[in-house]
């Protein structure tokens, strides 16, 4: 067979499975939005639910979800982050290190609902926070705590070392070159940990599954001590347990729907904010 | 008193000795330029008077550096005053990402300067002695990656001049720029002359003609010659000089 007529060939396939995957995607994205489109509106999105979640809205598992992403991320992010910074900028390549890659590596390949498992023990009840929204933002924070380790050392390991050089020629610390040099210019990078870290959090319904997640709670949260509802979880219960799963349905649809709009919206906001500062770069 | 002297120096990476037993003393206000083939050892030599090759693991030295009259490699040395004193400007220019007057600003800000008189006054002197200023007068809050890379390496060497130092070292400062600007480098360095001691590595023997007043020759981590830059181009003593000088190999 001709080169060229391979390529062709080899092309065209690579075409088509990307197409494929794309068209999954907007064929997901169809089918929650025809679904889900019909019951949101303002009071579906700013009501309590009533009759047993045959009607009202979702906005305390709205509230909800929203507490954990910011919660998790309080305590994910300067601690992946630092941790991050540590392992790249600080450790000499060594055996300690090896061994700690693998183990961010092993951690980021735990099943979530050993997380979850593990979130009670420690922080439901040897701790004693109860199910609540810090011992559910803690077990989501441990879980994607790999995730932003990983990239902010990968956004390190990307920034050239004549930077640093350059930097410690000028008579610069080490602290000095991470705090002024590096850590801005991997921050475009670093902030791509943060949105996936984001979209699993809002998703992931096992972790809060034992820690905070409350079957039928119409009010909003009032400390970090308190249990909340979250879209993922109500979704579950929507389509699961229902006294009348017929008649939740459609709630369930439009749950699913705010929830890929909200992740959306997330990833959105964070993508801008990565490129303002990779702009600010240029 | 030579401004940098050193004496029986060794340096190895690991068990390889990359310099062996050099002795080598440069005079103030001198420009003298380090040739010699790839991997004979003078980009580590230069490195060693700003003490960066601490940054390269399992590297050790054996010997003294000088600089004003002090053995920079005893345990009281202040790194940073060090690096301060002897400015390095590098092979690939390396601005910051952020913008070119914060870029000549760094260097004072990460030594303690908070006077924003004194910080404006030092970026613009820097800028004009690197010949930088003109060209860059109206985007000082442009950002430095947008420059082209002439304009780069100068603002590098505008960078190292902010922090005052009285010698300047650099590794192959122009062998990534266009023959225009690596003659605007060129010209820099021959009006640094009067206010700094500057200590440039090259490939270019024309370069090395052009612009300095002594000359090393370096080879397989010995210094092989060292004598006035005329007196090596024209008539040096050593044969492996001559060869080189004139491209026989290398």
């Amino acid at each position: 067979m001709k080169k060229n007529t391979k390529q062709a060939i080899a092309f065209n396939l690579f075409r088509l499975i990307s197409i494929i995957i794309i068209g999954i995607l907007f064929l997901i994205l169809y089918f929650i939005i025809i679904r889900g489109i019909k019951v949101v509106n303002w009071e579906f999105l700013t009501t309590m639910p009533k009759d047993g979640m045959k009607g009202g809205g979702i906005l305390p598992a709205i509230v909800g979800t929203m507490c954990l992403i910011a919660g998790s991320m309080i305590f994910a992010f300067p601690v992946g982050v630092l941790s991050g910074i540590y392992l790249n900028e600080y450790l000499k390549e060594s055996k300690l290190k090896k061994f700690m890659r693998l183990m961010t590596n092993n951690l980021a390949g735990v099943p979530s609902i050993v997380f979850g498992l593990f979130g009670m023990a420690l922080f439901v009840n040897k701790l004693g926070f109860g199910d609540s929204i810090i011992a559910g933002s803690l077990t989501l924070g441990l879980m994607v705590l790999p995730v932003i380790i990983r990239t902010t050392e990968e956004a390190l390991k990307s920034v050239d070392d004549s930077l640093r050089f350059g930097s410690f020629a000028l008579g610069a610390s080490k602290i000095q070159t991470i705090r002024r040099i590096l850590v801005p210019t991997a921050f475009p990078n670093i902030l791509t940990g943060m949105i996936l870290s984001i979209s699993r959090v809002s998703g992931e319904t096992a972790p809060i599954l034992f820690t905070v997640a409350a079957y039928f709670l119409p009010k909003l949260p009032t400390s970090i001590f308190d249990q909340v509802m979250a879209l993922p979880y109500n979704l579950y219960v929507l389509v699961t347990s229902g006294t009348d799963i017929e008649a939740t349905r459609p709630m369930a649809y439009g749950t699913a729907f705010v929830l890929v709009v909200m992740v959306l919206i997330l990833n959105l906001t964070a993508s801008f904010m990565r490129n303002y500062f990779t702009n600010k770069n240029k | 008193m030579y401004i940098l002297e050193t004496r029986n120096l060794n340096f190895f990476y690991g068990d390889y000795e990359a310099l062996k037993n050099i002795n080598f003393r440069v005079e103030t206000n001198t420009v003298t330029a380090l040739i010699g083939p790839s991997g004979c050892g003078k980009s580590t030599f230069i490195r060693l008077f700003n003490r960066m090759n601490d940054l390269i693991d399992n590297t050790r030295i054996i010997g003294e550096v000088f600089i004003e009259g002090k053995n920079i490699y005893l345990k009281d040395t202040k790194i940073d005053e060090l690096r301060k004193k002897v400015g390095m400007v590098f092979q690939k220019p390396n601005p910051f990402p952020m913008s070119i007057y914060e870029n000549v600003a760094y260097g004072l800000r990460v030594n303690g300067e908070t006077n924003k008189h004194t910080i404006e006054e030092s970026v613009i002197s820097s800028l004009m002695q690197a010949a930088l200023w003109d060209e860059v007068k109206d985007n000082l809050k442009k950002s430095a990656i947008g420059l082209s890379g002439g304009q780069q390496q100068r603002l590098c060497i505008a960078r190292a001049l902010a922090v005052k130092p009285s010698i300047l070292c650099m590794d192959e400062p122009a062998s990534a720029l266009d023959p225009i600007s690596t003659s605007k480098i060129e010209d820099l360095i021959i009006d640094l002359k009067k206010k700094y001691t500057i200590i440039i590595v090259t490939h270019n023997m024309q370069q090395a003609a052009r612009v300095s007043d002594f000359t090393a020759f370096f080879y397989l981590g010995e210094l092989i010659e060292y004598d006035v830059t005329n007196k090596i181009f024209t008539n040096p003593k050593e044969v492996r000089t001559q060869n080189y000088v004139t491209g026989r190999f290398g």
